[in-house]
């Protein structure tokens, strides 16, 4: 039980394996599909409103998300193609690299999305996104100021997740 | 990379920082005690008790699964096991039981031996009503609610918490 002490992480971050400016944006959604993070490091090229891109995004993982679980060749239930998927029913993927970018998606039980944009060199983000999740809880949702499913504008939570992210490789 | 295996309720409790248990309990009681004061009806005060666990339990359930790496239960049973032996050890530090199931396993009961929340509570007859720990119960169901679709309600008594699915 914590109240006022120190906010420690646990576990600690993952090693870092490289450094360098790689991450382009990161997106965290709810169960609700509520945009509550949105951030961007390295982006050069808006081609829709902040709205529209979220929407996108999201749309783009739901879609994602219900191929592959459609092409699963392994498990046997299986919902239709554009049925909601109840958070982590089904085969999830993790990321996707294009030749110009690398998504990398983490789905918890509880329906928080993360989504990273990096450069299409980086490696297994998997532990990274998680130890992101692990800042969302203590800086978020530990914050008895911030009401749960609203936009996240909290700055030391903003600044520590940058700090995190600008040492990804 | 393999997967993590989930921890215990055990190591994160250990793991965790933690605040003295009788401080705990005593701030507890008085926040029961003041809501019988200001609410004067048990039935509000159970209700009043229910919401601020609920409220609790949609933010804990990120605690929970960011540390535990407990991944989506497949079954009913599984979740009661969980909650019993992962949820309550991490949180309280106290592991409970789940027995009662019925036979079509949609309802359990889940049993804290030792109820750290009930330490030196008597209630006197004019609180026969009172669901002591109604806390705990709004706990769990804002917590299900975040990571499910099908629950239906629990009810409590000091105790003792029973899920219907």
């Amino acid at each position: 039980m914590q109240f006022f002490g120190t906010t420690e992480i646990n576990p600690s971050p993952p090693a870092v394996t490289a450094s360098g400016n790689n991450a382009h944006m990161m997106y965290i959604f709810n169960r609700n599909g509520v945009c509550l993070l949105y951030r961007e490091w390295n982006r050069s090229l808006h081609t829709l409103d902040a709205q529209q891109d979220q929407k996108l995004m999201f749309g783009l993982l739901f879609s994602l998300k219900s191929l592959t679980a459609k092409m699963d060749p392994v498990s046997a239930d299986k919902v239709n193609l554009g049925v909601p998927q109840l958070p982590g029913q089904g085969c999830s993927f993790h990321s996707f690299r294009t030749n110009t970018y690398k998504l990398s998606f983490m789905e918890t039980p509880s329906g928080i999305k993360l989504i990273l944009v990096t450069n299409p060199r980086t490696g297994d983000l998997r532990e990274s996104l998680k130890y992101i999740y692990n800042l969302y809880v203590e800086y978020v949702v530990k914050n008895p100021l911030y009401t749960p499913g609203t936009p996240i504008k909290y700055e030391l939570f903003n600044s520590t997740l940058d700090q995190y992210v600008r040492g990804l490789g | 990379m393999p997967a993590v295996a989930p921890r215990s309720g055990e190591a994160i409790f250990s793991s965790a920082e933690r605040v003295n248990a009788e401080l705990f309990t005593l701030t507890y009681g008085a926040i029961v005690r003041q809501l019988i004061t200001d609410l004067e009806e048990v039935d509000e005060v159970n209700k009043q008790l229910d919401q601020m666990g609920y409220n609790i339990g949609v933010r804990l359930i990120d605690e929970f699964l960011a540390k535990s790496n407990v991944s989506r239960c497949v079954d009913f049973k599984e979740t009661a096991e969980v909650i019993a032996k992962v949820g309550f050890k991490m949180f309280l530090g106290v592991s409970a039981t789940v027995t009662n199931w019925d036979a079509e396993g949609t309802t359990c009961s889940l049993v804290l031996e030792d109820n750290p929340l009930v330490d030196f509570v008597e209630l006197p007859d004019t609180c026969q009503g009172l669901h002591y720990c109604n806390v705990l119960n709004g706990v769990v169901r804002g917590a299900l609610e975040m990571v499910s679709t099908c629950y239906l309600m629990l009810v409590l008594s000091s105790c003792h918490i029973i899920i219907l699915v």
